[in-house]
């Protein structure tokens, strides 16, 4: 029976098979997941800024996307993962407030997106899916059984990617 | 130096608070004048809080609600932000359209009035910081979004999250009648205006 594990904002967890990771309504963060195509280990870290390098206050690693990703990469190695079986799905990154001056800080999703992306690649993690930017919430639910990731909306439909 | 907000002092933190009350008092009252109805008020409860409590206030971060966003500029600058539950962004805009609808679907004028009512909430709390502190400040004109409430919170809880781990939360509750309205501001100044409000209070 397979257990659902939350991850909170600015948190991370990992699993092994057939567990399940769930994050509840991103909006301009970002939701990250790494999965084990051998061992099926699974990881979801959900990033709410780019860098850390940034920010004064950054002593929590997976409020970042660069020190987000790098904690959960650790984590589930530590657990058994191979770094080379590793590929990666990505949800969120939502502009949730229009303004027609848009400043740096209404376009933190988008920011989100891409440094998450940009981390993926330094780290040579495969990005096989992703569902972000828009103006709607999401739920995302990965399965570390199958590698997908759901993904719920209110109003913008659900899917699995 | 910057401060964050759980660096403040009880003094300190009294202070935002006193000015919650009264910003909030004030748009009570200019929301009671524009619908011309008697609308009580509990007294705020003015909380610093952890991000990953905030969405537990409405009900979880997948419950539907509604946010509407102002940018703050002038002496000071940063954002405000007033969320409600859904059934409460109905009742204000009954009273405002003097309806008695019920259903939680709005159309485009309901929206339209829902943003004017967060452009009264909004203006008249910041209006009443302003004289309290002396500084001149103004409001854009508001972004509205409704959909998952963490997706929502999502947004002040990004800015709060350049300076700190908490956020600045007034919870107010409107009463008319049998209605009950439960309204949360989040009151967020940028980095710097953070010092620059608490000196202008006296308390720095």
């Amino acid at each position: 029976m397979a257990e659902i594990i939350k991850v909170g904002m600015a948190d991370l967890n990992c699993v092994y098979a057939p567990n399940i990771l769930t994050t509840l309504g991103l909006g301009s963060c970002v939701g990250i997941c790494l999965h084990d195509r051998e061992t099926k280990i699974s990881g979801m870290v959900h990033i709410m800024l780019p860098y850390s390098f940034q920010i004064k206050n950054n002593s929590n690693p997976a409020k970042f996307a660069d020190t987000g990703i790098s904690k959960l990469l650790e984590d589930m190695l530590k657990m058994g993962a191979k770094k080379t079986k590793l590929v990666s799905k990505i949800a969120g990154g939502a502009q949730m407030f229009n303004f027609s001056d848009s400043s740096d800080i209404m376009r933190i999703g988008m920011r989100n997106i891409s440094a998450s992306k940009d981390t993926l690649k330094a780290l040579n993690i495969p990005i096989l899916a992703e569902d972000t930017g828009g103006s709607y919430g999401r739920t995302i639910e990965f399965s570390s059984e199958t590698g997908l990731l759901l993904v719920k909306t209110i109003g913008h439909g659900t899917k699995h990617i | 130096m910057s401060i964050s907000i759980v660096d403040l002092n009880s003094q300190q933190i009294d202070v935002l608070k006193e000015i919650g009350n009264i910003g909030a008092g004030n748009a009570i009252t200019a929301l009671s004048k524009m619908v011309s109805k008697r609308i009580d008020m509990k007294v705020p409860i003015v909380n610093v809080i952890e991000f990953k409590d905030v969405a537990e206030l409405v009900g979880g971060p997948e419950v539907l609600v509604s946010g509407i966003y102002f940018k703050v500029s002038g002496d000071i600058t940063g954002s405000i932000m007033f969320l409600i539950d859904n059934n409460s962004s109905r009742i204000l805009i009954n009273w405002l359209m003097n309806k008695n609808e019920t259903s939680m679907e709005l159309d485009e004028i309901e929206l339209s009035a829902l943003k004017e009512i967060g452009n009264i909430l909004a203006g008249s709390y910041l209006s009443s910081l302003a004289t309290l502190t002396g500084l001149s400040m103004s409001v854009s004109v508001p972004s509205l979004a409704i959909d998952m409430a963490g997706a929502i919170i999502s947004v002040p809880v990004i800015m709060f999250g350049q300076v700190g781990d908490h956020v600045l939360l007034i919870e107010t509750d409107f009463i008319e009648g049998l209605n009950h309205v439960k309204g949360n501001f989040f009151l967020i100044p940028d980095e710097q205006s953070f010092e620059i409000l608490l000196k202008s209070l006296g308390v720095m």
